[in-house]
């Protein structure tokens, strides 16, 4: 038995994938568990393996724990990427709650119906409402992380929301150079780089196959 | 910082705590489960002006005072902090409301971030189209009683203590009692099959600065009357998003 924390998700991105880039920020190894049909969810239930029915279920440290930033908060704190005190905590959360918001619009659009998708919403909100806050913040400071000049869970997360959006609109960050360069910079920590090289546990965009496997796994009987 | 002073005695500097100022409508929404825990920690905190028009948004979005040009927005210790889980976060620490270590708080993050899944099911309810609103409601009060309520009753069943997490008073608390009020605002016997939620309940709504804030006259806030529901929405542009 592995001290490794074990994921238990679908094998795609959704709502795991922040997960999975913070422990690969923080260069802890993990081991997945892929949830492909629905006998296998209905046991995880029986087994009481779901504190309320649902994954992202993280096993780590003796918990099974699921809910997204509990497990995020958790990993954060235990890492040292959540900050040196209280005021660095609640500047690291607000901005993680604010890319947690724009990955959200992302991580719902192949779920939501064909005629009700706005990705002109979303390209609207990552340049007006959230990539402008990161580029101020990093431009103020001059610093090369977003809190108190060090390395943090806001940082990861930041990063993989730059690259979800740019991957509905390649040209996103052309107004933000400041956040370009911290884009390049990021990318270039060697965790982050191994995690974002060929091979690595990064999930690739969702499919139809992923949509199609996540309705089947959930669907009631 | 006050001086008070009296002839022949020694000065007196009284330092007058500056209490978090929230910006919000008056009403519930988001800014409620702040309220909730700012008021079982004891701390005594005033509301802005409460936002009524578009225009006022604007001017708070216009004047910086948003990170992400949305309310809720707290003012606490030199901080205009948004984002309603980092404002809970930051005043459950502060308030020993956290947990003792990293694993209590782990078990309380876990149980809190169900509990306001399910307020958000709720606060969603005014929202839902007139056809769909009888669905919902069953959905509501299904996903109470099959999936989140029995988690709770058997948490505290099994350990046998009194508050959820550690044998101590802490967020996971007040966020449940929260839930469970507007639940059975819901439906009025909801607790019926959770024995010792209902105990729960009655216990920690018994607790001094919790019982204050259950009394007329708090700063708790009624459930939104539904005719005010397109004007809310219309301060915040809120579409089905």
């Amino acid at each position: 038995m592995s001290g490794k924390p074990k994921l238990t998700y679908f094998n795609g991105r959704g709502r795991m994938e922040s997960v999975r880039w913070l422990l690969a920020a923080a260069g802890v190894e993990f081991e997945e568990e892929f949830l492909e049909t629905s006998e296998q969810y209905q046991k995880l239930i029986k087994d009481g393996a779901l504190l309320f029915d649902q994954v992202p279920l993280v096993e780590i440290d003796g918990m099974k724990m699921v809910q997204t930033r509990a497990i995020l908060s958790y990993i954060a704190a235990k890492c040292n990427l959540y900050g040196k005190d209280p005021k660095e905590r609640a500047f690291i959360d607000m901005y993680v709650e604010g890319t947690a918001d724009l990955m959200g619009m992302i991580i719902t659009f192949p779920f939501t119906p064909p005629q009700k998708r706005n990705l002109a919403l979303i390209i609207e909100r990552a340049t007006t409402r959230y990539f402008p806050v990161y580029e101020k913040v990093l431009k103020q400071h001059g610093q090369d992380f977003l809190v108190g000049n060090q390395f943090s869970w806001a940082d990861v997360q930041l990063l993989e929301a730059i690259l979800m959006v740019e991957e509905k609109e390649p040209t996103v960050l052309s107004n933000f150079p400041v956040l370009q360069a911290f884009k390049a910079r990021i990318s270039n920590i060697p965790t982050i780089k191994k995690f974002l090289q060929l091979g690595s546990q990064r999930k690739p965009p969702p499919n139809d196959q992923y949509v199609a496997t996540v309705i089947e796994v959930l669907k009631k009987d | 910082m006050k001086e008070v002073s009296e002839p022949g005695t020694l000065c007196e500097i009284q330092i007058m705590a500056i209490k978090p100022k929230l910006h919000y409508f008056n009403g519930r929404g988001r800014m409620e489960t702040i309220r909730w825990l700012l008021a079982a920690a004891g701390v005594e905190f005033e509301e802005a002006e409460y936002l009524e028009t578009r225009k006022q948004y604007e001017k708070l979005i216009q004047d910086g005072s948003l990170l992400f040009q949305q309310v809720p927005m707290v003012e606490i210790d030199g901080m205009k902090m948004v984002q309603t889980r980092a404002i809970l976060n930051y005043i459950a620490g502060k308030h020993n409301l956290y947990g003792k270590d990293l694993k209590e708080r782990a078990l309380i993050d876990m149980y809190v971030e169900a509990t306001m899944d399910l307020n958000e099911m709720i606060m969603h309810h005014p929202l839902q189209p007139p056809e769909a609103r009888a669905k919902h409601l069953a959905s509501i009060i299904e996903k109470a009683t099959t999936r989140y309520f029995p988690v709770y009753e058997k948490a505290l069943k099994d350990h046998g203590q009194d508050f959820l997490v550690g044998n101590r008073f802490s967020r996971a608390d007040v966020q449940l009692l929260e839930t469970i009020l507007i639940a059975e605002e819901c439906k009025p016997d909801i607790l019926s099959k959770f024995p010792v939620l209902q105990a729960f309940k009655a216990r920690i709504s018994n607790i001094p600065t919790i019982k204050k804030f259950l009394q007329p006259g708090s700063q708790k806030k009624p459930p939104l009357d539904p005719k005010l529901l397109p004007k809310v929405m219309s301060i915040f542009n809120i579409s089905n998003e």
